[in-house]
């Protein structure tokens, strides 16, 4: 098979397979990029995940643009994002449609007021964890809480608090700014 | 024509900005539900329990079903379906041009004090900009805000919704069985719970 197709189709089946991303991701890959196409090292992967994990953007979407790349150039970078985010588009848009068509039902209201109360723990938990790795010092701390409730309460767009905490990061590490 | 040239704007800004995946996208749709009005902040919260639920990255599936719902409210099926691609498009725009140049130069990437100490400062700021989304879905869905402005009385307080959460903090967090199980069991067992209790 074509190696842009075969980047297009092993990304696509790592999409279908990953729900909800993150972390959850990596073992899929291992088994599809590592074990069964020897498209990576192990250690490979677990490089490109973590770069793809401090880059901007979404960490599937990282690492496919990584191992297509790797294999195929700029083409095979573009190919393999294609590929991981194709059944996304897919499903979501199949999905939208019903829900926009049964939205208006009084149960199905019901349902989302639930699901909502659910959706507020699961980004509660996802805080917790990030918390912990992140909030290493008081400095850490002060900034957590500056963002927190800085973009809770003012009008400043999240592009703001995210340019600012990297300059502060590196002002503190490099210049020697006494924590 | 200007509605999508904006959904692609924002999307690349979000795929540009959003730093550590998953939740992350979270606060820049809220963002974008302040300056573009294009949904609500309780259309958001369904909107990252379907992304959460379904195949496919979470930034993704949320990318593809604010430009599905986005476009349809302009042009019906066609506009939602070049609304989804477009969307999903502008966020991963920004990580393959970013990740393409960070490929030829791997190893001193990896290595540079000044990537590293940048990130000492964003992994906090990341977080706590997720924090701030989380009180806003909190807020708007465990209070009833358009009671508050009759004046404070316990009548705000959604107590259906404070017993689940509760309920759901416990059950992911401290029982051992159920602590590892995925998050859409949760969701759709909430659903079940709001149809049963009409939340």
């Amino acid at each position: 098979m074509n190696v842009l197709l075969d980047l297009f189709v092993t990304f696509a089946k790592v999409g279908v397979m990953t729900f909800g991303g993150g972390y959850a991701m990596l073992p899929i890959l291992q088994r599809e990029l590592v074990e069964n196409k020897h498209w990576a090292a192990e250690e490979e992967l677990v490089d490109y995940f973590a770069i793809g994990q401090c880059t901007p953007g979404v960490i599937a979407v990282n690492t496919a643009t990584f191992v297509g790349q790797k294999l195929k150039g700029i083409a095979g970078g573009i190919i393999a994002t294609l590929g991981v985010v194709f059944p996304s588009l897919v499903i979501i848009s199949l999905l939208a449609g019903v829900i926009s068509a049964f939205s208006h039902l009084q149960w199905v209201q019901h349902a989302f007021g639930g699901i909502r109360i659910c959706v507020c723990i699961l980004i509660c938990n996802a805080v917790v964890k990030l918390y912990k790795k992140a909030v290493v010092d008081k400095l850490t701390l002060a900034l957590f809480l500056a963002i927190a409730l800085g973009s809770y309460f003012l009008p400043v767009s999240p592009v703001v608090f995210v340019v600012l905490s990297a300059l502060v990061g590196i002002a503190v590490k490099n210049w020697g700014v006494r924590k | 024509m200007m509605l999508y040239l904006r959904l692609f704007y924002e999307f690349f800004k979000a795929g540009l900005f959003a730093i550590g995946g998953g939740m992350a996208t979270v606060p820049f749709l809220y963002d974008m539900a302040d300056a573009t009005g294009w949904f609500t902040y309780n259309d958001l919260a369904n909107m990252i329990a379907v992304g959460e639920s379904t195949p496919g990255p979470i930034g993704v599936n949320m990318a593809t079903y604010v430009g599905y719902v986005t476009g349809q409210s302009a042009a019906g099926i066609p506009g939602a379906i070049l609304g989804a691609v477009i969307a999903t498009l502008g966020l991963v725009t920004p990580s393959i041009i970013i990740i393409l140049i960070i490929a030829a130069f791997l190893k001193s990437f990896r290595d540079n004090r000044y990537v590293d100490s940048a990130f000492y400062g964003l992994r906090p700021a990341s977080t706590g900009l997720i924090a701030a989304a989380g009180l806003s879905v909190a807020v708007s869905n465990l209070f009833f805000t358009d009671t508050l402005a009759q004046g404070l009385s316990l009548a705000v307080l959604n107590w259906k919704g404070w017993i689940l959460a509760v309920i759901l903090w416990v059950l992911t967090n401290k029982v051992k069985k159920t602590k590892g199980l995925h998050p859409i069991i949760f969701i759709l067992a909430s659903a079940v719970v709001g149809v049963v209790f009409s939340m």
